[in-house]
């Protein structure tokens, strides 16, 4: 998702400044997604470009920005539109358990064992946030579902994990590569 | 002392050709108050080192100390009676006696110990309000939710002065958020009650509350992590 759409959501309640846009932005995304007012006005500019905002005069120096019809219209068909994901997955993770795979087992079992290692630390970091973050109840409900959607990803990180694990371990010596992958030793606490 | 120790444990069924292998030199210590969680694939031997750990089985080589007793050396009556007393199980299925209220189900270990009713009962009182269960103690378990069933099966693990809990997937049968309650509730149990736990479970998120986290495959114990150990280190990568 790009800023553009979510400050074109944000206007859909009526008009803001270009600082009031960018609070509203970082309440809504729970703190993770911070802006500068700079990449706000550069963004606006632009939409009003494309027609889809229009400023109001300038009040003491600052405008008021409202969505017009046709920018109306974009935010309805954004909400609808499925956020697009190109398969095959080419997070580094992946791409690192699957060169893994091209050398010899052990060593890929090993780098396996290594990054769920990690990841369970991060649950724990996660969890633990999350606990502080329910105690605190400052944040609000988006803060809450942000650290959940981190929780619930490291755990799929995980199962993935596990999953490769049980298919290298059934499959044998996995790959056909006579050629070993360049790796090093692991060192503990590497997230790399 | 640990609470438990494994040493070079090996665990085989059948023999000759037929011969299984379940855990294949297995070595490991629980501190007092520590959580162990294990993970691994099924039938990768987590469950044999549950009943390893508790007496249920014996070992094919190697050895096992519970409390610093080594299990070899005691007769059938003495480790019954280790068990008895220091060594708590919580299951996935929950176990409790249906025809039991929940104070006598929580009673029951300690009378088959030989406690008189008074003290069972002031010791069973006490043990379930450390699990959060302070009313309607006189009711049977089909009254409880599966929540509050799966409590009352830890104040009946860990009533008396146990020290360790053996837990085999003890939120299998439940609800996320109960099963989340179940967990933070067994986490507690190091501080309030300095009960060391070894925890089997599938699930990511329960084994990153544990002190360490052990993995398995084929019977053989493949990596021992510290998730809260790992989380100070992103904390000090930052």
């Amino acid at each position: 998702m790009a800023v553009r759409e979510g400050l074109l959501v944000l206007l859909t309640d009526g008009p803001l400044h270009g600082y009031g846009l960018k609070s509203s932005f970082e309440h809504a995304t729970g703190g993770v997604w911070p802006l500068n007012v700079g990449q706000v006005y550069t963004t606006l500019e632009r939409l009003e470009r494309d027609g889809f905002v229009e400023a109001s005069q300038a009040d003491e120096g600052q405008r008021a920005w409202r969505l017009t019809d046709r920018g109306r219209e974009e935010v309805g068909e954004w909400w609808w539109a499925i956020p697009g994901e190109e398969p095959p997955p080419r997070d580094e993770l992946v791409l690192k358990i699957l060169l893994s795979l091209a050398g010899d087992r052990d060593h890929a079992l090993e780098v396996i064992g290594h990054h769920r290692d990690a990841l369970l630390g991060l649950l724990a970091q996660r969890r633990r946030q999350a606990k502080g973050r329910r105690r605190a109840d400052a944040d609000g409900l988006a803060s809450e579902l942000v650290v959940d959607v981190l929780v619930l990803r490291a755990e799929a990180d995980i199962r993935w994990l596990d999953l490769c694990e049980e298919r290298v371990t059934n499959a044998g010596a996995p790959g056909d590569s006579t050629e070993p992958v360049v790796r090093h030793r692991k060192r503990r606490g590497d997230r790399r | 002392m640990s609470v438990v120790d494994f040493v070079d444990v090996v665990k085989s069924y059948g023999s000759g050709p037929t011969e299984v292998r379940a855990l294949t030199d297995v070595s490991l210590s629980v501190a007092p108050g520590e959580i162990i969680a294990v993970r691994g694939p099924s039938g990768c031997g987590k469950s044999t080192l549950l009943h390893l750990a508790g007496g249920l089985e014996d070992p094919s080589a190697g050895r096992i100390a519970v409390g610093g007793r080594d299990l070899a050396t005691l007769d059938a009556g003495e480790r019954a009676e280790l068990r008895r007393r220091h060594v708590g199980y919580v299951f996935q299925r929950l176990n409790l006696v249906a025809g039991l209220t929940a104070m006598e189900n929580v009673m029951l270990p300690l009378e088959l110990d030989g406690t008189g009713a008074r003290e069972a009962r002031a010791q069973a009182r006490e043990s379930l309000a450390s699990v959060g269960l302070d009313h309607h103690l006189d009711r049977y378990p089909d009254d409880f939710s599966g929540g509050q069933q799966q409590r009352i099966a830890i104040a009946r693990a860990v009533v008396g002065a146990r020290s360790l809990l053996l837990a085999d997937e003890p939120t299998g049968a439940l609800d996320s958020r109960t099963g989340e309650a179940v967990i933070e509730l067994l986490a507690s149990l190091p501080s309030v009650r300095g009960t060391s736990v070894i925890l089997v479970t599938h699930e990511p998120r329960y084994a990153a509350c544990a002190d360490r986290v052990v993995s398995m495959r084929d019977g053989r114990i493949v990596g021992v992590t510290d998730p809260l150990g790992h989380d100070q280190q992103l904390e000090a990568a930052r």
